[in-house]
């Protein structure tokens, strides 16, 4: 490959709309092989994590194509399932938040259990089994606080459970689901305000948790939010000196560029090009733009995926790219059965 | 139930696929790794609704059966999922 294709197919210049996609499929390009090669693939391809906690990670995935990193990302989003309340059953409601309105409040409570460990639960099947539903309760009475100090204007200090919070919510273990789960189901965070009351007001609720696809509804969704951006690569052409060097390292994000004190000329160095936000504000200095080269490499992702908290991270990335490959798995048995019918379709003439 | 059906035409070499219950995120993918089988020589999808959960894929061949291009690429896209699953396995660990 000369210098110039692959500089061509690895970088992308940042224009209003850059190109993203590829071409390098064979016969685009006279004289080269682009034929899928699994070796090479493999030899290229590397995935470093930049960091992780209990709920975010980022990683670097480096040497594949955008449409396979888009369906990863596109995966997380919507066909990675997670548990959520679906079935609300109100046997009193006296505050002043509509039923409706409730329901849908609770469906988005992010709740602490591992879809792996659940079947989906069937559209006719009304109470739900074991295996498929967890069964929470949310009883709440609102009282006035008797032993308030005369002039109190606090709603804390005046009424005894007016905030209404996922704390509040019990988790009613159903066949063998105490032994199998413990104590370890319950909604994500202990202190998400569900509903406000007062004095005489008061919640009676049955709530029926079950497995689902984001692609359903954005309740079943296991990330708050799954992205990727490509590496920024930033090329100076000409060396910035002086006032200048400050001024264009003023027009990146901070420590993108470094000025530094070389042969007693501050001079401006490209240190850290993955912390810029591509903001291509150097572009609106006339001055300043003729040496800046921005671009962006092809097949570097910087992925970073936040979880709801129902799976760690990492878990996540994993099941999407298992979702990718029962998807390929599913569609490769349609067709050694197609293929069979048919051989048993000819036998038959 | 995603199904794979093509038209039932004398020329193998070229068939439409209608997957169902896939949008763009099987078809780019598996687009992708059909165009990069040097026996291909047209590979492209759509969605012809996009309240209808179902993509057309369509495969012309230079030779061999459009089926057995169509099973390539999915073997191809597996293989690939399954070597980042073990480099991402190794990496988070």
């Amino acid at each position: 490959m000369t210098t110039e294709k692959v500089k061509q197919l690895k970088i992308i210049k940042i224009i209003l709309f850059p190109q993203v996609s590829s071409t390098d499929y064979p016969g685009a390009w006279a004289g080269y092989d682009d034929a899928w090669d699994m070796q090479k693939f493999i030899k290229k391809f590397f995935i470093n994590v930049v960091s992780l906690t209990d709920t975010d990670i980022e990683f670097d995935m480096v040497g594949l194509d955008c449409s396979l990193a888009n369906a990863f990302r596109r995966i997380l989003l919507s066909e990675v399932p997670t548990m959520a309340i679906d079935k609300v059953k109100i046997y009193n409601n006296t505050s002043i938040i509509q039923d409706e309105v409730f329901a849908h409040r609770l469906g988005l409570i992010p709740i602490k259990a591992d879809p792996r460990m659940f079947e989906y639960r069937s559209e006719d099947n009304e109470e739900g089994t074991p295996e498929d539903t967890l069964v929470f309760e949310l009883k709440v009475k609102c009282t006035m606080n008797k032993n308030a100090t005369e002039h109190a204007t606090d709603p804390d200090e005046l009424f005894i459970n007016h905030k209404v919070t996922t704390r509040d919510m019990k988790w009613i273990p159903k066949g063998n689901q105490q032994e199998l789960f413990k104590d370890s189901i319950c909604p994500v965070q202990d202190d998400i305000l569900i509903a406000k009351l007062r004095p005489g007001q008061e919640i009676d609720i049955e709530m029926h948790c079950v497995k689902g696809l984001g692609q359903d509804h954005a309740k079943f969704s296991p990330v708050a939010t799954a992205s990727y951006r490509l590496m920024p690569v930033i090329e100076l052409t000409r060396p910035y000196l002086g006032e200048e060097a400050e001024q264009l390292a003023a027009c990146f994000a901070p420590g993108v560029i470094l000025v530094e004190e070389i042969k007693g000329q501050k001079t401006a160095l490209v240190v850290n090009p993955r912390a810029d936000t591509c903001s291509r504000e150097v572009m609106r200095h006339a001055h300043l733009k003729d040496g800046v080269k921005l671009s962006q490499e092809r097949y570097h992702f910087i992925f970073s995926v936040e979880s709801t908290g129902a799976l760690p991270p990492e878990a996540l990335v994993c099941e999407a790219i298992n979702v990718l490959m029962s998807k390929c798995r599913l569609f490769i048995r349609e067709i050694k059965e197609n293929q069979k019918d048919k051989a048993e379709g000819q036998e038959l003439k | 139930t995603p199904q794979v059906s093509d038209a039932s035409h004398d020329d193998e070499t070229c068939a439409t696929f209608v997957l169902h219950g896939e949008d763009h995120t099987l078809g780019n993918s598996l687009r992708h790794m059909i165009m990069k089988n040097p026996d291909v020589e047209f590979c492209g999808y759509s969605v012809p609704h996009p309240s209808e959960t179902k993509i057309n894929l369509r495969i012309q061949t230079k030779g061999p059966s459009a089926m057995s291009v169509l099973e390539k690429g999915l073997n191809d896209l597996k293989k690939v999922s399954k070597h980042v699953l073990d480099t991402f396995q190794v990496g988070s660990l």
